[in-house]
């Protein structure tokens, strides 16, 4: 039964687009219901010390102010950490709301005031009277540098350093060439547009309807029904648009315990949407001290590669990423040492966000690689094959597929690399020096267990659904190609429905598996209502298919068809019909096949920058980026595009605009609104162009197509930085780029 | 300016609690009158009394355009103009682009340049587009990225929004041709 395929591999908009572009839309604290109440949060002022008292009579004597919750009044909430963890959280503690009158950081909600409208809630708020007793506090990784400890594992996902083999350190004493740096990266907020909101409808009978901000809606459904003592019939999460999410939806925030225990209260329903200065409380991508050694011989062959980071933790729990692997993963190397140590600060624990470790270890890595080129008076891209990796040596196994050569070799060409100068400041363009960088870029490509459900129903439409989330991604479009696809449907005769936790199971929207995992539910729910179709088709008497070969059967424009002879065809819904059936409906399981495990499974790209460098000011203007991805089958160039797109200029701004600044002092983050904390606008973005290489992969899942949310970021602050090298002749090795650093 | 009626008659209530006045406007073409406090500000207004949620609140601070509407049709940010200050406008909105099914030149042309990702700073980019193009003054494509700077898109869509724009004035240059 091979159908060519006519869905996949198409630029199909998306189908969710009208919706987007009409407004109608709706997001999680926009849904409105009579007698909506409005939750506003009070946050602490201190980072670490204890609560002396909470005076709220001002905020209660104000007419239309319902409550003021804090710890003093809180109803009682189950003792042990296991029930507030949630499928994303590291091992420690963790963090409780209300729970008692100790502050471990800055912005800490310790209060949520409760009124009838929104503009009464956050002036009530603002009367809440909260005296502090507080403690010395630590929020300078470099000050705590020296009391870095190995982690406590225990996070989905992780991947440890690799055990050290060859000897690194000697090995670097004594190459011929080295690099030996260190670099910094800053605390960075995911700053969705979508502030984080809660809305919990509050049903006469106790049960509760949340619409919740959200990249797991069984993740937040688990977490309400464990901290709240609900069964899981009484608690419903949905979430069907989601305004960017980038990792920061990852984890239960605390606006959803805080709704849920204000709903709980007073028997209402209650929406808590934080504000953008809140936004800056709950998790970031953790600062990092990084060490890159290199050391080579002078025909440019890596005889030592040593990555030691240290990075940022909370007081409560150890919040780890794989942030040192990636160097013998992409290149061979004799004598390999990682370490990966983490400090722990009076901020709030790291949350992933996009490409959590990758994006800020492989700018490290790559910046190394592009100083060591330089060192060598290599071309960078000449070093990186002279070092090209065929097998992973972390694991010793080979990768599934790795068209990494192409990436250069096409981006190189898209580029003009070729006419490049290798001498730093040799090109110039009027007043501006020219700089032009590359780096690599590489992420995991993983399958997790997923489930689908498809309906099929006489009237011909085809309902596929699954308790995912589309945060941008275009997880809508994609699942209703694939089901159209399977079926031989048009796009239009498909719905997929996602965001809702009475839906099949699906895992976590991120670490860019979502299209191989619950895409690969989707297929084979398609799949298994296709047999059925076809054993109508086949054995049914009198049917224009009867008796053809089950392999005969090909599905198209609503159709089962014999291949070879295509006036031989039933509709799907007389195939239906055949079999006496009004609907067909099939929920199946997808999990990975146990051929990956001989395998080790990335995605890969080859980035190129351009950046112009005004030397009088310092400014920088990234001109021109070109990104060529070996990201499998494309299903969709035309959201996967957008995908890349939007991780180039994520990583231009890693490169030069993004910095959560803390003042230690007070211990709390500064720049907590969109005007301090610098992301891209319009201007500030130009020629992005995204190559695709050609990839054949059989092993990484059915469909073949590697995940590709987070590779655009991969990488780009690297190129940049080195292309910055190159226009300049200076090395910046702390993010980002900004012009003091340049003048 | 027009006074509302019986802003302060009696003068009992407290400082905290604002009296609502009289309001009037014309939204997406309808009438609208309401009583709205002081300190209202337009953007909530359209979206927790109307439920017109298609513009968005991504700040509250005037930083992140995505509550940009257009009032007699300037394209302004709606969280920084009290409701009050509009009274007798007329506002549009996201939902009062398209003409029944058929959607406005920039929504048709976001959809097919792939325009956004996320969808959350979309109405904002829209009616600021929609703004920008009736201002005039966007010549180059450096113009109008330098115009719709007033519009954080965290998704990173901004190429496939100047690609969005220069194909909704094609369209809308066609059509005026004709």
């Amino acid at each position: 039964m091979t159908t060519p395929s006519t869905q996949l591999g198409r630029p199909v908009n998306r189908v969710d687009g009208r919706a987007k572009v009409t407004g109608e839309a709706r997001y999680a604290g926009e849904f409105n219901v009579p007698g909506l109440l409005y939750g506003q949060v009070v946050s602490s002022t201190i980072a670490r010390g204890r609560i002396k008292s909470i005076d709220a009579s001002e905020a209660l004597r104000l007419p239309g102010v319902l409550r003021v919750f804090t710890h003093e009044n809180r109803p009682s909430l189950p003792w042990f950490d296991r029930k507030y963890r949630d499928d994303d959280a590291p091992s420690g503690s963790p963090f409780r709301p209300l729970h008692n009158d100790k502050v471990v950081y800055s912005g800490q909600p310790v209060a949520l005031v409760v009124a009838e409208t929104f503009e009464l809630a956050r002036h009530a708020a603002s009367l809440v009277r909260i005296e502090y007793k507080p403690d010395s506090h630590e929020t300078d990784l470099r000050a705590q540098r020296k009391k870095a400890y190995a982690p406590r594992q225990g996070k989905d996902g992780f991947e440890p350093p690799p055990k050290p083999w060859g000897h690194a350190d000697k090995a670097l004493d004594k190459a011929a060439v080295k690099v030996d740096a260190e670099y910094e990266t800053p605390v960075e907020h995911h700053n969705p547009m979508e502030p984080h909101a809660s809305t919990v409808i509050h049903e006469d009978d106790g049960t509760l309807t949340i619409y919740d901000k959200t990249q797991g809606v069984l993740n937040s459904q688990t977490y309400v029904c464990n901290v709240f003592d609900l069964p899981k019939e009484q608690v419903r999460v949905r979430s069907p648009f989601v305004g960017g999410a980038f990792g920061s939806g990852l984890r239960p925030q605390y606006q959803l315990f805080l709704a849920v225990l204000a709903a709980r209260e007073l028997k209402r329903s209650v929406r808590v949407t934080l504000t953008r200065e809140q936004m800056f409380t709950f998790g970031h991508r953790p600062a990092t001290l990084q060490r890159v050694a290199l050391g080579a011989s002078a025909d440019g062959t890596l005889e030592a590669l040593i990555h030691e980071a240290v990075s940022e933790t909370s007081s409560f729990e150890d919040y780890i990423e794989v942030l040192v692997n990636w160097g013998s993963m992409l290149y061979r190397c004799d004598n390999v040492r990682a370490d990966y140590k983490v400090a722990a600060l009076d901020c709030y624990t790291p949350i992933d966000m996009r490409a959590p470790g990758a994006a800020i270890g492989v700018y490290a890595l790559e910046s190394a690689m592009d100083e060591l080129a330089h060192a060598l008076r290599m071309d960078p891209i000449a070093l990186r094959l002279k070092n090209y990796s065929e097998r992973d040596q972390n694991k010793d196994k080979p990768y599934s597929s790795k068209e990494l050569r192409a990436c250069y070799q096409q981006g190189a060409e898209r580029f003009g690399w070729a006419r490049r100068n290798p001498e730093p400041r040799s090109m110039r363009e009027g007043h501006e020096l020219v700089g032009w960088g590359m780096a690599t870029g590489i992420w995991d490509a993983m399958q997790q267990p997923a489930s689908a459900k498809a309906v099929l129903g006489l009237d011909g439409r085809l309902v596929v659904s699954s308790a995912t989330a589309d945060i941008g991604t275009g997880t809508y479009t994609v699942m209703t190609q694939i089901a159209a696809d399977t079926l031989g449907l048009p796009i239009e005769s498909v719905t997929f429905k996602l965001g809702d936790s009475s839906l099949p199971m699906a895992p976590l929207e991120g670490g860019s598996w979502t299209v191989a995992s619950v895409g690969s539910a989707v297929k084979e729910a398609c799949e298994k209502l296709r047999e059925q179709l076809v054993t109508f088709a086949r054995k049914t008497k009198g049917s224009p298919l009867a008796g053809v070969g089950a392999e005969e059967v090909v599905f198209a424009e609503g159709q089962l068809r014999n291949a070879s002879d295509p006036s031989r065809a039933v509709s799907i819904v007389e195939a239906m019909r055949l079999g006496g059936v009004t609907h067909l409906e099939e929920q199946t399981s997808a999990v990975p096949s146990p051929k990956q495990q001989a395998y080790t499974r990335c995605v890969h790209s080859a980035v190129f920058a351009e950046v112009k460098v005004d030397e009088a000011l310092g400014t920088v203007r990234v001109t021109r980026v070109v990104s060529a991805v070996a990201g499998g089958r494309v299903l969709n160039p035309k959201t996967a595009r957008s995908q890349v797109m939007g991780g180039v200029v994520w990583g231009i701004s890693m490169a030069l605009h993004e910095e959560t600044a803390l003042d230690h002092t007070l211990g709390r983050f500064m720049n907590h609104n969109y005007a301090e904390y610098h992301v891209p606008v319009n201007a500030d973005v130009r020629d992005i162009d995204v190559i695709f290489v050609d990839e054949d992969d059989t092993v990484v899942n059915p469909l073949g197509a590697k995940g590709l949310g987070e590779i655009g970021i991969v990488g780009v602050a690297a190129a940049v930085a080195n292309a910055v090298f190159h226009a300049t002749g200076r090395r910046v090795r702390g993010l980002p780029i900004t012009l003091d650093k340049l003048l | 300016m027009k006074r509302s009626e019986g802003s302060t008659v009696g003068g009992v209530a407290p400082p905290e609690e604002p009296t609502k006045q009289r309001l009037s406007l014309r939204v997406n073409g309808a009438e609208k009158q309401l009583d709205v406090a002081p300190w209202t500000t337009l953007l909530d207004l359209l979206r927790e009394t109307l439920d017109l949620t298609g513009t968005k609140k991504g700040c509250d601070h005037g930083q992140c355009g995505a509550c940009t509407v257009l009032v007699d049709g300037q394209r302004i940010n709606s969280c920084l103009t009290l409701a009050i200050m509009k009274d007798g406008c007329e506002v549009t909105t996201v939902e009062g682009l398209a003409r029944g099914d058929a959607l406005h030149p920039v929504q048709e042309a976001f959809i097919e340049q792939d325009a956004f990702q996320c969808g959350y700073c979309t109405p904002g980019q829209i009616c600021s587009a929609v703004g920008m193009l009736a201002e005039g003054h966007a010549r180059t494509d450096d113009d109008i990225r330098e115009q719709m700077s007033g519009n954080l898109c965290r998704c990173g869509a901004y190429p496939h929004i100047l690609a969005a724009i220069q194909q909704a004035r094609r369209t809308s240059a066609k059509g005026e041709g004709t």
